[in-house]
């Protein structure tokens, strides 16, 4: 197993966000987590990351607890997430960006990883020495996957990939997503946009009020009425 | 010919003022909080070189070294005792820790130096050159100063725009989330900022002090205040804000001081600097982040 999250608990002071969350990710997995706003999907993968810390329980990659390690550890161990908002560095170049998310790698592979990067993302190639903030949202949203791809993450996490582009655009992001996992890349996926998380997901999990109401696979949420009603718009 | 040496007296005064800003500006860069007690570590800076050089009678050269690496190391102290433990808290808490600093910093300075001035004597010895036939005469001090200040702003340029650590300090600077995720240490690159800021402090001190050479614990405080001023007016935060900022305040200081009135310098230096935010509230060199979501 790659990734395990066994019984998380996190507050913000006094508020209960995430209750008892426990969920896995396999080897070449695409997760899915879904689940309304403020149900808590962005408090569990800034948990994992360990930008917040869990009350109790543990958190395993690859058989390790990374429940105690700094953020920047974390990511040494392949761990990329690719943060809500996309929280590009806007006053950094496109390249700066990307050498960002090569932080942790050894300075001489940098440049080699950059290309596959580019080779993913022709667009980036084309604004490498263009300052961040004049991207347009798609542009934005490819440099911050980009620059997460920089670390060589054996597990990817996305939070909120499709929030605010257009609907050709979210396609894009998620086929893009798709071909990343064919390469081997585990993903974790957090979204609001329910159906299109579940047509790619190997396995999802309804995240509600803080505790995992629902998992199963992708297909069987699709199908289940319950879910259809309350996350697919009947 | 009066003019032309009042203005490079104002350049090179501007230009200890630009030094000290830039740790200012640095510093609010990464950890949006104004360090009061920068100009209290310049004083430190001046106090160190002042005793290694003149009372253990070491080469000037070695003083300035030893001033610089006290100072690199206090500013890391001070950060990691008094306002990293203030990270998460109201940014109110730490403007006062950093006022507290500043006053136990003068404090202690008095009561191991006394408050008695000390007389400093220049790292460059007192030469002057003349020019244009005698008429107009430089000090080394004030030509050291100039030079210093420009080797700064280009080596702080290459710094923070070609190696690891530069860059990883603009991408804190920006947003310490999104840099955590990056695998860049937070922790550590506020402490190298702090470091490299308060080394400059040691440099501003002794040049502060070979130019003006009344050395007390209160020595930094004013010079601090106005670094301050020269940061907010050339926009803080900006690297280059801060030298424009310092070096033009530093000319405006002198002009008023020869032209207008000694008493009054001061008080035309913040009318200028009111003048220029309520015109551009972020400075001369400060731009508002053009945000696309």
């Amino acid at each position: 197993m790659l990734l395990k999250v066994d019984d998380i608990n996190v507050y913000y002071g006094a508020i209960h966000a995430v209750k008892g969350v426990s969920i896995e990710v396999n080897e070449g997995e695409i997760v899915t987590l879904i689940g309304a706003n403020g149900a808590g999907k962005s408090t569990v993968l800034k948990t994992i990351s360990g930008l917040l810390r869990s009350r109790t329980g543990g958190i395993y990659f690859q058989d390790e607890n990374i429940s105690s390690l700094a953020s920047h550890k974390i990511v040494e161990r392949g761990l990329a997430q690719v943060p809500e908002g996309r929280r590009i560095f806007l006053q950094m170049t496109v390249q700066e960006n990307l050498e960002m998310g090569a932080y942790t790698q050894p300075s001489g592979s940098i440049e080699s990883t950059m290309k596959k990067v580019f080779a993913q993302f022709p667009r980036l190639q084309e604004r490498c020495r263009q300052i961040a903030g004049t991207l347009s949202g798609g542009e934005q949203q490819m440099l911050v996957m980009g620059r997460a791809l920089m670390s060589h993450p054996k597990l990817l996490m996305l939070d909120e990939p499709s929030m605010g582009l257009a609907p050709i655009l979210v396609e894009q992001i998620f086929s893009i997503i798709q071909a990343l996992n064919k390469e081997g890349t585990s993903i974790l996926l957090v979204e609001q946009n329910a159906q299109m998380a579940l047509s790619i997901a190997d396995r999802a999990y309804v995240l509600e009020t803080g505790s995992i109401s629902v998992s199963g696979t992708g297909r069987e949420l699709i199908e289940s009425d319950k879910i259809r009603k309350a996350y697919l718009g009947g | 010919m009066t003019f032309l040496s009042y203005l490079i007296g104002g350049i090179s005064l501007g230009s200890v003022y630009a030094i000290i800003a830039l740790g200012y500006t640095m510093v609010y860069g990464i950890s949006k909080m104004l360090n009061f007690a920068h100009g209290d570590v310049i004083m430190v800076g001046a106090y160190v070189c002042f005793f290694a050089t003149f009372r253990w009678n070491l080469p000037p050269a070695v003083g300035v070294l030893l001033a610089i690496a006290m100072c690199t190391i206090l500013g890391v102290i001070i950060e990691r005792l008094a306002y990293k433990p203030l990270r998460a808290v109201a940014s109110l808490a730490v403007l006062i820790t950093a006022i507290g600093v500043s006053y136990f910093l003068q404090n202690a300075a008095q009561l191991l130096w006394t408050s008695n001035p000390k007389v400093f004597t220049s790292v460059v010895g007192d030469a002057a050159i003349k020019l244009f036939g005698g008429q107009l005469s430089v000090s080394v001090i004030t030509i050291v100063t100039i030079a210093a200040c420009i080797v700064i702003m280009i080596a702080l340029t290459w710094f923070t725009g070609n190696t690891k650590i530069g860059k990883a300090m603009r991408a804190c600077s920006e947003d310490k989330g999104a840099a955590q995720l990056m695998g860049i240490s937070v922790n550590f690159t506020i402490s190298v900022t702090f470091a490299v800021g308060s080394a400059l402090a040691a440099v501003a001190g002794v040049l502060l002090c070979s130019a003006y050479p009344t050395l007390m614990p209160t020595t930094g405080a004013m010079p601090g205040i106005k670094a301050f001023t020269a940061a907010v007016f050339g926009g803080i935060g900006s690297i280059p804000g801060a030298m424009l900022g310092g070096i033009l305040l530093g000319v405006i200081e002198i002009f008023g001081k020869a032209y207008i009135s000694t008493q009054l310098s001061d008080a035309i230096v913040f009318a200028v600097l009111i003048i220029v935010l309520l015109v551009k509230p972020t400075g001369l060199l400060g731009k508002p982040v053009n945000e696309k979501v």
